[in-house]
């Protein structure tokens, strides 16, 4: 039981961490809840049709299809999170300055959450069918079965979910006017992390070059499996051992999607100098 | 310049890792929480295809921390899972769904 819960946690944690920063980066935005809830929905679905089609997709492209489909979703993931930074950088400003003029029903309607929303889906989808396919094989085969592991993946479960309240709650003591500048660069470092991990399933299943299989060896500071270093992996993508293509792709994430905020920001910043200047506090990433 | 300088180093290495000869592919069966060999030989600085067959009745997912590699495994089912160009050295690996289930690849 115990065994179930702590894999459990551990599946659940990064989806957790992912929603507590995306709640936290869409703060004062009314009907966040449903989008990012609606989000929550539609990946525990999509997990349990994943894991019912597992074989299928486990034996399409050439063997590959499960490479290939994670792969995709964390691309997409990082797309739809690329997205939300980029329209975060050119209206977030005026976001935090009208919250704390006019108060937050302002900002009603005004961001489309469908990019945070589907983000937070596709983290449960990756995340949720692991823990189905693993806790249909503790309920198919172990003794005691299935009262154990509802216990356990419940256990799992809340724990993993107070991960990601922790994450929010901690975020969110972050005065309004600083909350979107630190939570544009978690994203910022949420999305490269997640391109490079999708580049080590590329990888894996022989699409890409390794470019170097392990270009440094940081385990003995930090072992990625460790509580810390998952949060870590999931947080700013940290790979103990990581491939060159993994740099690579995490460099050219980090680089684009900060390019393309920075290019975004810029006119806004000549444009709104003077309405900034009221909040000099405001800080931009890519600035 | 110095990202070109990168780039060329990353395209000297793709080619270098390009032009080894694969070597055949090594299988390996997941039987009753074993894997079967549990041990395994593979020839340093290529890339080698591991052949995984789960034989038991639920999923299974071949992970590695060391390698970096994750895969799950319906049951019945069998994938490839491509690793290397390795170091010589030991690397361990295990069924992430059940982890006392071990096993170790060892390149040389």
């Amino acid at each position: 039981m115990l065994a179930t819960a702590i894999i459990v946690f551990r599946e659940v944690l990064e989806a957790a961490l992912i929603v507590g920063i995306v709640m936290a980066a869409s703060r004062g935005i009314r009907g966040r809840g449903g989008w990012v809830g609606g989000g929550v929905a539609g990946g525990i679905l999509g997990a349990v049709i994943v894991a019912a089609c597992a074989g299928t997709i486990a034996s399409a492209a050439a063997g590959m299809g499960q490479e290939v489909f994670n792969a995709a979703v964390l691309f997409a993931a990082v797309g739809m999170l690329g997205w939300h930074n980029i329209w975060m950088t050119r209206h977030g400003r005026e976001m935090a300055g009208a919250a704390t003029r006019l108060g937050a029903d302002v900002r009603a309607g005004r961001e489309p959450l469908w990019a945070l929303s589907f983000a937070v889906g596709l983290a449960v989808l990756r995340e949720g069918a692991e823990i189905v396919l693993f806790l249909y094989g503790i309920a198919a085969t172990e003794d005691g079965g299935i009262g154990a592991m509802a216990l356990g993946g419940a256990l799992g479960l809340a724990a993993g979910v107070a991960a990601g309240a922790g994450m929010y709650l901690g975020l969110v003591s972050i005065p309004l006017r600083h909350l979107f500048a630190v939570t544009s660069w978690l994203v910022l470092l949420l999305a490269a992390g997640m391109a490079s991990q999708a580049a080590a399933f590329l990888l894996q299943a022989d699409l890409l070059p390794a470019l170097g299989d392990a270009l440094w060896d940081t385990s003995f500071l930090l072992n990625e499996k460790s509580l810390f270093g998952r949060v870590l992996h999931t947080l700013v993508g940290y790979t103990a051992q990581p491939a060159g293509i993994q740099l690579v792709f995490y460099l050219v994430t980090l680089l684009a999607i900060g390019g393309l905020m920075w290019l975004v920001n810029r006119p806004t910043a000549l444009r709104a100098g003077s309405r900034a200047s009221s909040h000099p506090t405001a800080l931009q990433p890519g600035e | 310049m110095r990202s070109l300088a990168l780039a060329g180093f990353f395209a000297v290495a793709a080619f270098g890792s390009a032009q080894a000869a694969d070597p055949a592919p090594v299988a390996i069966s997941i039987r009753d929480h074993q894997f079967v060999p549990a041990e395994v030989t593979v020839p340093a600085g290529a890339k080698v295809e591991l052949q995984i067959r789960n034989e038991q009745a639920t999923a299974a997912e071949f992970e590695s921390n060391q390698m970096r590699r994750e895969k799950v495994i319906p049951p019945g089912g069998t994938v490839s899972v491509y690793i290397g160009p390795l170091n010589p050295g030991r690397y361990e690996f295990f069924d992430d769904f059940h982890p006392a289930t071990r096993g170790a690849v060892v390149a040389r």
